[in-house]
């Protein structure tokens, strides 16, 4: 049965399910058992946001905190990985990437193809990103982009509960090394989630709503504030297709191309700064596979080549917001030549 | 309503889980004449779209609902009344009607299909009844399915009996081990069922696969059962779609799955992102997978049908009324096999494919109705 839980726990409620399954499961990071073994109280924190916690009690001694130090504990679950256990890392802020990107996308990466496909890493490593906490420049970037620059990881950006459980589920199945990417300002979003596990495909986008007047693709966090500007431009008789990517790579190539034939108007909503990016990518996608179906330029909803501002009004304009997704639709599907 | 010379149609209660229903567009006009089982209007939910068939006779004087708006389930939608009846007398029933959709408020869920759970050889079986009164009734779905495919005749049949809809093993949201995925296994789920409502008669209504399963029930304990109505039921010929079901068992994504949903129905346009989207979500529960493909096997001999209930069911002779139900434009199993069913009641729905309760509900409502009193 479903029932309704957020994010945060239905994040949660996979790792439990999956340590319960399968021994070899393991899960670490900076003070995801909360202070174990020190003074005061055990599991006092699950993780800086509380997702890991409660699961120190129900699986002892496979619940790790490690010291801050990303260097050794990514490059411990990569190596543990490769030696037969399933480990779920914890980098607590994408930001923080820099200093254990090494073992991520020249090691990790790298397995499974330089050894003839006899090793398989299968490590998931779980990170928080997003502006829109007041965290300022280094801890709130979107740098899903990066990792699907690289060959050889998966990236996964879920949207709903719904979504994180059944992706992270089958992240922690998948024999690869994939990149599990948790919005901060999602983790209380409610949303019905089934108590049993299930597995969500990687690679299948979802279309979470139906329209035939312009595509808007898009992730993450973005997807509700597409769903938003959609539900206002339904009123304006404009009918937005929404396609939440769920995974960057693999990319669901197939679900973006057949809407914009259908459409011939295509929206890109990405959080990310524009270089390089998500947005760049799919609009490319679009106008090499699809160019005769397009009856409008592409539009490109990001946020700015900047570093996100500390400033509180600045870091509002700088997230793309219903309003602007919004003036983009209107902008394609009013476009004449 | 306070006169009884104006009936109600009332927001319609489709499955568990639905407080509001939209009127997407009106069939019917002020002025129209309605019999029963027309269709009256296009309704969306969060969760599926159909059309509401008429449950009286009248003309239709007044629309109360309008177009778009979020309408309480059992909330007045439309007004009919014969010509005698006063413009005054309308209007003041319209403003009541328009006072409970505008204060939005959801009705109590009293009447609501209650869940609850059985054990079968192990296997946890779920299972939700409506109805106070009256007769059982069981209502068991096909391969693939779960009870909420009773949506549109599980709570209009509950007015006048006690009716249930139970998951199957390895289907909605009872355990998934179907075992060596037998009929013995499936038949058993449903007799545990009957036995955990404490049920010592009840009358079967089945679904394809469920049909099967509703006959080796009765064959099981054929004094415990009332009547037999099988709609569209596998086991009576050797033709069906295996291209439909193995692609069922092995679609992975909603591209594969949805045309193959669409041969479910005569009309595919039933098929709502929302059907292809909670099908995906079933499909994507662990131990699902391994068993419709262990269903499959028993279902199955090649291309052709693996089960035969023909012998089972002749062998119960008399003793059990059986009606048969078909939509004409069955594209899973033909609709030829209806001519195999020892049956003393046919009936072909025009207009149906292989879902004949949810494409046109009110016939196999009346037919449902008509087997009760015959058994």
């Amino acid at each position: 049965m479903a029932r309704n839980i957020t994010y945060r726990e239905a994040i949660n409620e996979a790792l439990a399910q999956e340590m319960e399954r399968d021994d070899s499961v393991i899960v670490m990071g900076e003070d995801n058992a909360g202070g174990a073994g020190s003074p005061g109280e055990d599991d006092a924190w699950g993780g800086v946001l509380g997702v890991t916690k409660g699961l120190y009690r129900k699986f002892p001694g496979r619940v790790l905190d490690t010291p801050i130090s990303e260097s050794a504990f990514i490059g411990a679950a990569i190596g543990a990985a490769t030696a037969g256990l399933r480990p779920v890392a914890e980098l607590m802020f994408v930001d923080f990437m820099g200093v254990c990107l090494d073992q991520i996308y020249n090691q990790a990466a790298k397995f499974r193809y330089m050894f003839g496909g006899k090793a398989v890493t299968p490590v998931v490593i779980r990170t928080m990103y997003g502006a829109g906490l007041r965290a300022a420049a280094q801890h709130s970037q979107c740098l899903y982009p990066v990792f699907t620059h690289i060959p050889g990881l998966k990236v996964v950006a879920p949207s709903t509960p719904y979504d994180a459980k059944g992706l992270l589920i089958q992240a922690i199945r998948d024999d690869d090394p994939v990149m599990f990417f948790e919005h901060k300002a999602l983790y209380d979003l409610s949303g019905p989630v089934p108590e049993e596990s299930y597995a969500i495909p990687f690679g299948e986008a979802n279309v979470v709503r139906e329209g035939g007047d312009v595509t808007i693709v898009t992730l993450g966090r973005m997807v509700h504030h597409s769903l938003e500007a959609a539900g206002e431009l339904a009123g304006a008789g404009i009918e937005c297709e929404v396609i939440d990517l769920r995974t960057t790579s693999p990319l669901d190539e197939d679900t973006i191309l057949e809407s914009v034939e259908n459409t011939g108007r295509l929206v890109v909503v990405d959080e990310a700064n524009p270089r390089c990016s998500l947005a760049t990518d799919i609009s490319a996608l679009a106008a090499q596979k699809a160019f005769g179906s397009l009856r409008a330029p592409i539009e490109l909803v990001t946020a700015p080549h900047t570093p996100v501002p500390f400033s509180n009004v600045l870091e509002d304009m700088y997230i793309p917001d219903p309003q602007r997704i919004g003036n983009a639709v209107k902008t394609v599907a009013e476009w004449a030549r | 309503m306070t006169d009884d010379r104006i009936a109600a149609i009332t927001m319609p209660k489709w499955g568990l889980s639905m407080q509001l229903g939209k009127i997407t567009s009106w069939v019917v006009a002020e002025g129209d004449e309605v019999s029963v089982g027309d269709d009256v209007a296009d309704i969306e939910t969060d969760k599926i779209a159909g059309t509401l068939e008429a449950g009286s006779a009248g003309t239709v004087r007044r629309l109360v609902a309008r177009v778009g708006e979020d309408v309480p389930v059992s909330g007045t939608i439309a007004l009919l009344a014969s010509a005698d009846v006063g413009d005054d007398e309308l209007d003041a029933a319209v403003l009541q009607a328009r006072a409970v959709i505008e204060a939005g408020a959801v009705p109590d869920e009293g009447g609501a299909p209650v869940l609850e759970s059985a054990q079968a050889g192990g296997r946890k079986i779920d299972y939700a009844g409506v109805g106070s009164d009256g007769e059982v009734v069981l209502l068991i779905h096909g391969y693939g399915g779960d009870r909420n495919s009773w949506l549109f005749v599980q709570q209009p049949l509950a007015e006048r009996h006690r009716v249930y809809a139970l998951d199957l093993p390895g289907h909605g949201t009872s355990g998934k081990d179907v075992g060596d995925g037998s009929l013995e296994v499936l038949a058993e789920a449903a007799a545990c069922v009957l036995d955990a409502i404490g049920a010592e008669r009840a009358h079967l209504v089945g679904h394809s696969l469920g049909g099967t399963v509703a006959v080796a029930v009765a064959a099981r304990d054929p004094g415990r059962i009332g009547s037999l109505t099988l709609i569209a039921p596998a086991g009576f010929g050797a033709e069906i779609n295996a291209d439909y079901l193995r692609g069922f068992a092995g679609a992975q994504t909603r591209r594969e799955l949805r045309p193959l949903v669409g041969l479910l129905f005569a009309d595919d346009s039933l098929v709502t992102r929302q059907v292809v989207d909670d099908l995906l979500a079933y499909k994507r529960l662990d131990g699902v997978e391994a068993a419709l493909e262990a269903l499959l096997g028993a279902l199955l001999d090649g291309d052709r049908q693996r089960i035969d209930a023909s012998s089972q069911l002749r062998g119960l002779g008399d003793a059990i009324p059986v009606t048969v139900i078909w939509g004409s434009a069955d594209k899973i199993i033909p609709v030829g096999q209806a001519e195999s069913v020892p049956a003393a009641s046919k009936q072909v729905i025009e207009g149906a494919g292989h879902m004949p309760h949810m494409e046109k509900p009110s016939e196999v409502l009346a037919a449902v109705e008509a087997a009760l009193r015959g058994g």
